[in-house]
């Protein structure tokens, strides 16, 4: 069923259109400021365009590949912004309390209460989604609407100002390379070792294709449902770490605003559907890569703001069109193979699946 | 059984509520007359961020100085919300209603509705987007084009005798009204300097990571920047943070000026990192009181007033910074 000529194979990946999409991206930038490729050293590490594109899109790819595992159970979670600014506000208050506030004990310490608290979050979500039950893009609109809340509250309202250089290093550190770019890198790399050299992947998908014929073929499809929103929570703390990192200072009200929705739309355009089941952690990756490409080719470009939205929805709906199977058919000059396939079929599941988010989906990221 | 239950409960709570209004209205009605203590029902938008909270705690204690009864809500930036709130004030018969539009369209019918029980409205920070102005007595707020010009002014100063000052703009969200009109009156008198030239204007959503993420674009796509112009101090704050890491020194190699003055702000323009800032002041409280005051006596207020707001320099911020409680 699978041609084996690799070009056929390449053809037919689910990969190949977001990877067209992000050097098409890159290859309008370079051409209208051949600059934008170049790369040269600042103060012992590399500064670029491409470099800040790895470092702001660091945060959206850590949510991306926490948010990614949560859909392939079949779930979403619509609370990592608020878990974001959480993250940020314990931090950051923590640290100015601290008896040496610039110390790197201080930061230590600030961070693992936040990440601590967001392992929490985590729990809380995973319990309403696996013990209760509840949908869970209803059980994670409790927090994404009280999260925020709950920073504010931690923050007094007040935007916290801190001077941390340990702190500072996570978001807006370099070690060659920005350091928020490493953290995330080794986070995927974890994620795909732990979940495509063990079995752990396929028993995630397979909770995500059928819950329950998974529990009565043994399976602790609950754990597992669990377990991947604590991990969803933990990816969205460092995400919020390295944001108010970032500019060293907690914003509980814009920190992590609507990057639920760029996560969500970096796994979609990296092909994993929102019915659960089949997921690829690369194309998340090439996901959060081409959103965050998007936003430094606005800025860097000089798209006017009013017209940034219109400009941003144009792409994303242009990459969404192309994951689709029949625009990919059609551009591709061949009808599917097998139209009409089952849901349970393996082998091109992903790209089958592969659905267009809603309208009003593209609007809100457009917005972010 | 339930059915009935629910009948009774509904019942009571409505008798409760009958007896409550009819309570209130005669007391209100009762102490305005007899004492002369002012009730101001204030519905403020919300608390989004620092200037709201000093905004926020500069009416409350400004009431409390001035003898005026305050009652307060935080529409948690929702019209419903304030709405709500205003018709509530309404029914208790407050002598003077006001508050923060959450946004500028959709006022009419409430603000008519506080007309006709003859309580006067007076709009603070914001206005609304209405046809008939007789729905308030005035407008109490910065005038934001103004703010726009003070920037300009003070870069056209110091641009003179240079051959090109070239600047880019951090501008506030989009279609925000304190963006549109300080990138206004910003470009209105520099047109006056033709030597200074806006080369690039993105907006950074009045966000530090905006700021941050778009100075760093803009830094690499412009090789000479002169001037930043941000509309309100955090963009300058993240805007600082990207120059530092181009290696380059924000105050000296390239200025900024920003709008709004809170503290983070003050103290990077004490540090000499920002050139220039420009107040918008939060601390209206005392200004409204006197206006409640006023408009209660029945004494003419003009339409529109502006709140008293000045510019800093490195200079003054260093002597202002430690008063500083914003």
């Amino acid at each position: 069923m699978t041609s084996t000529r690799p070009l056929d194979r390449f053809r037919s990946s689910p990969l190949l259109w977001p990877l067209v999409a992000l050097v098409v991206l890159l290859a309008a930038n370079a051409v209208v400021r051949p600059s934008f490729l170049a790369l040269r050293f600042q103060d012992g590490h590399l500064y670029g365009s491409l470099v800040d594109i790895l470092k702001n899109g660091a945060p959206t790819l850590l949510i991306a590949l926490g948010m990614c595992l949560v859909i392939a159970t079949r779930g979403i979670d619509l609370s990592v912004g608020a878990v974001v600014a959480i993250a940020g506000a314990v931090a950051c208050s923590s640290i100015v309390g601290a008896g040496d506030p610039t110390s790197a004990k201080a930061a230590f310490v600030g961070m693992g209460l936040a990440l601590a608290l967001c392992a929490v979050l985590g729990l809380w979500n995973g319990f309403l989604v696996a013990a209760l039950r509840i949908q869970p893009i209803i059980a994670t609109l409790v927090l994404m609407t009280a999260g925020r809340g709950i920073a504010m509250l931690i923050t007094d309202g007040q935007i916290i100002t801190v001077r941390n250089p340990t702190f500072r290093t996570v978001g807006a550190g370099f070690l060659l390379l920005p350091v928020s770019i490493l953290i995330a890198v080794a986070v995927f790399v974890l994620v795909a070792i732990v979940t495509r050299k063990t079995a752990l992947g396929l028993l995630i998908e397979s909770v995500g294709i059928n819950p329950e014929a998974s529990r009565l073929a043994g399976l602790r499809s609950r754990t597992i449902r669990w377990t991947v929103y604590v991990f969803a929570a933990i990816c969205a703390g460092i995400a919020g770490l390295m944001i108010s990192s970032n500019v060293s200072a907690a914003d509980a009200n814009n920190a992590g605003l609507w990057i639920e929705m760029d996560a969500i739309l970096a796994v979609v355009i990296g092909g994993t559907s929102l019915a659960g089941g089949r997921y690829s952690l690369a194309g998340t990756l090439l996901g959060a890569l081409i959103i965050q490409t998007l936003t430094t080719t606005v800025y860097s470009m000089g798209i006017a703001p009013e017209i940034t939205l219109v400009f941003k929805a144009v792409v994303v709906i242009a990459v969404c069109l192309l994951q689709a199977p029949k625009v990919r058919a059609v551009l591709l000059r061949r009808t599917p193979r097998r139209p009409a396939r089952p849901v349970s079929d393996a082998e091109p599941a992903a790209a089958q699946h592969a659905q267009t988010p809603t309208a009003s989906m593209v609007e809100k990221v457009a917005q972010s | 059984m339930s059915k009935k239950f629910l009948t009774a409960v509904a019942g009571m709570v409505l008798a409760v509520g009958l007896t409550a209004c009819g309570g209130n209205s005669s007391a209100s009605g009762g102490g305005n007359s007899g004492s002369d203590k002012i009730t101001v029902g204030f519905a403020q938008v919300g608390a989004e961020s620092g200037w709201r909270t000093a905004n926020t705690k500069s009416v409350q204690e400004s009431a409390k100085e001035a003898g005026i009864d305050l009652k307060f809500s935080d529409a948690q930036q929702k019209q419903e919300n304030q709405i709500k709130a205003i018709r509530s004030y309404i029914q208790q018969k407050v002598d003077v209603i006001a508050f923060s539009p959450v946004v500028e369209t959709g006022w009419d019918a409430v603000l008519l509705e506080a007309k006709r029980a003859n309580i006067p409205v007076i709009l603070t920070d914001r206005a609304v987007d209405s046809q008939d102005t007789s729905l308030y007595k005035t407008f109490l707020g910065s005038d934001f084009i103004e703010e726009g010009k003070k920037a300009g002014e003070w870069l056209v100063k110091d641009s003179e005798g240079k051959s090109q000052v070239n600047v880019v703009e951090l501008q506030g969200t989009t279609g925000a009204a304190p963006a549109i009109d300080r990138q206004k009156g910003f470009a209105d008198v520099i047109k006056s300097a033709p030597q200074i030239k806006v080369i690039a204007s993105q907006t950074g959503d009045f966000t530090r990571s905006g700021g941050k993420q778009v100075m760093e674009a803009f830094l690499k796509s412009n090789p000479k920047i002169d001037v930043v112009y941000a509309h309100n101090d955090d963009m300058g704050l993240g805007a600082i943070e990207a120059i530092e890491a181009a290696g380059k020194k924000p105050g000296v190699d390239i200025k900024i000026i920003t709008v709004d003055a809170v503290h983070d702000g003050m103290q990077a323009l004490a540090d000499g990192k920002i050139n220039y800032i420009v107040e918008c002041n939060p601390l209206l409280g005392p200004q409204l009181m006197d206006l409640a005051k006023k408009v209660v006596k029945g004494e003419q207020v003009p339409q529109r007033v502006v709140t008293e707001e000045t510019t800093f320099t490195q200079e003054q911020a260093k002597t202002e910074l430690p008063n500083r409680k914003y």
